[in-house]
């Protein structure tokens, strides 16, 4: 290493320049600011106001301050008011967990599967690299609304042909798992693209290196591919597990907003809040929901200290 | 590579197996879309057919024309294209504002902000639908594009500020120490010289937030009555009686707003790949 003499000092920068880019820097982000603040900040105040108070959709002037009451609540007769003691509310946070595990674990299953594949030279790769591109590309509603058709019991491939007239989301025990393979199909292509990106950032020299020490395949999938893919498939799980989490869509379509609300948090929330006009308990069940994934995402940031820069 | 002179059999028995593997995986891919773009081009009397004889039968396209003349489905589509763009648009001409800051600029506070807005994109939709539909219903907004259009910045802002700020990080700096020197303004130096050189980024981004936008389903069933976007008006889609679904016409209506999507995917392949990546923070 030798010092270069000629090389430019460095601009010497004064408190003068910093300060006013710093408050340029306000300029340029308080239209952000205040977009977030009107439509996230303030209506979620708002949400934690409510979920204290009984009121109606209709007339959310006229409350009446309850506390917690809409959690918890026991009347003098024994009766229960709170979502808490509402085995309904347990029902949809049991499928909604279940969801959750199963289809995010398939789906990293097979994406990894399906992204090994297409890391691999054969011909025809590009043809399935395209074809990976089509389930994440259908809107949710639509995937729901064709799955429907193939379980119909009628006119269903899957309901007619292979189940023989069987109507599997017909009960919701059968349809949380017609519902898990819906998420699977629409949503594995989504992990594969990300998995695949992290294989393709992955250097080659390293794999010709363990074939020349004799490691099999298998070896290096174990031994090097996943614990270099770890950051990669850690934040997909992440994006994933939180967007399982808060399902409602597959659910409303598929099984109609009553019986989406004994298969998902979301849905059990909006049918307080929308179908039964109960602001005060459909908001309280909503700061559940926040509070549940605020957790998740709390522990899944300081598990793996997600860094910025 | 050896393999195949020392035990050719077995190398090509691994290659078999293989192109196998590949042939399920692009069936299961492809199978429920191929299906479904077949039952749109089948008339209903045909749908009791057994696959075989369905998959012979005569193609039409009265569905299509079923569908396209439905009014809720034209109003849908108008409303979706409507709401999906001016979500986006605002997006992007506000986010790339707060991207150029927050990528670009040191000042106190950064990193709170840099947590916030990715808190606001974690948010559970539900989280603020109470909070939401009381103001919208203040505001005048319920039932009008607009109130979908300012309900979306919930996620696209958030979504475009992340992925903007990565790509705004890549940029060389020299560019805007240039347009410093020359005294140009900070806005003068985001729309002069780093517009030019985001326009991939600011396409990309563009391009995800829209698909979000236009798939969007809470929000447009709580907040609309009658001006519904396309797909609850594909939820909602139904027959004469409620046992009668009208499942060619829902597969027409589904096929008509998936194309365009599948169309832009496969033509900006490389850059959504590189955006989904992006957004993706650092473990």
């Amino acid at each position: 290493m030798t010092v270069n003499p000629t090389a430019p000092t460095r601009p010497i920068r004064t408190r003068g320049i910093e300060a006013a880019r710093a408050r340029q820097a306000i300029w340029l982000l308080l239209p952000t600011l205040i977009a977030i603040a009107l439509v996230a900040g303030y209506p979620l105040y708002r949400t934690i106001y409510f979920s204290l108070f009984e009121a109606s959709l209709t007339t959310p002037d006229q409350r009446t301050f309850i506390g917690m009451g809409n959690f918890w609540f026991t009347t003098e007769d024994g009766v229960a008011l709170g979502f808490l003691q509402d085995p309904k509310w347990w029902g949809a946070v049991k499928n909604t967990l279940l969801f959750t595990v199963v289809s995010v674990t398939l789906e990293t299953i097979f994406g990894m599967i399906i992204a090994l594949v297409v890391n691999s030279a054969f011909k025809g790769r590009g043809i399935l690299r395209t074809a990976m591109l089509v389930p994440w590309a259908i809107p949710t509603v639509v995937s729901a609304q064709m799955w429907s058709y193939l379980y119909n019991d009628t006119f269903g491939l899957i309901g007619r042909g292979l189940l023989g007239g069987q109507a599997l989301l017909a009960n919701t025990d059968s349809a949380i798992w017609a519902l898990i393979a819906v998420d699977v199909w629409k949503t594995t292509s989504f992990m594969a693209l990300l998995i695949l990106a992290g294989l393709q950032s992955l250097p080659s020299d390293m794999y010709e290196a363990a074939d020349m020490d004799g490691a099999s395949k298998w070896t290096q999938f174990w031994r090097l591919t996943l614990p270099l893919l770890r950051p990669a498939l850690l934040v997909a799980l992440v994006f994933r597990s939180l967007d399982a989490l808060r399902v409602f869509d597959i659910m409303s379509v598929m099984l109609g907003n009553v019986n989406a609300a004994a298969t998902s948090m979301t849905g059990y929330a909006r049918q307080a809040l929308i179908d039964n006009s109960l602001l005060g308990y459909g908001s309280a069940v909503s700061v559940a929901i926040f509070v549940i994934i605020m957790v998740i995402v709390v522990i899944y940031v300081t598990a793996f200290r997600v860094k910025f820069d | 590579m050896n393999l195949k002179t020392k035990n050719p059999a077995l190398y090509y028995l691994q290659r078999a197996a293989f192109y196998l593997l590949v042939l399920v995986i692009a069936f299961y891919l492809l199978a429920p879309f191929f299906w479904a773009v077949l039952t749109s081009l089948r008339s209903p009397g045909d749908l009791f057919l057994q696959p075989a004889q369905f998959i012979a039968a005569e193609t039409t396209f009265q569905n299509y024309t079923q569908v396209f003349a439905n009014p809720n489905f034209q109003r849908g589509l108008l409303y979706s294209l409507v709401v999906a763009v001016g979500s986006v648009l605002i997006s992007l001409l506000i986010g790339s504002f707060a991207a150029y800051a927050l990528g670009r600029f040191r000042f106190k506070g950064k990193q709170i902000i840099m947590y916030v807005i990715l808190a606001v994109s974690v948010f559970p939709q539900i989280a603020v639908l109470s909070g939401l539909y009381t103001l919208i219903s203040a505001l005048g907004l319920y039932n009008n594009p607009v109130g979908l259009i300012l309900t979306y910045l919930i996620f696209t802002i958030p979504f475009t500020v992340w992925v903007l700020t990565s790509f705004v990080r890549d940029i060389p700096g020299e560019l805007e120490e240039a347009a410093l020197v020359d005294g140009a303004s900070p806005l003068q130096t985001l729309f002069l010289v780093l517009f030019p050189v985001m326009m991939p980024a600011l396409v990309t981004t563009g391009l995800l937030a829209f698909i979000n936008a236009w798939n969007e389903y809470l929000f447009a069933l709580t907040f609309t009555s009658t001006n519904r976007t396309v797909p609850v008006v594909i939820a909602n889609y139904s027959g004469a009686t409620q046992f009668d679904q009208p499942w060619g016409q829902i597969m027409a209506a589904s096929i008509v707003v998936t194309i365009p999507l599948i169309i832009l995917v496969l033509v900006f392949q490389r850059n959504i790949v590189s955006g989904l990546t992006a957004g993706a923070v650092k473990g």
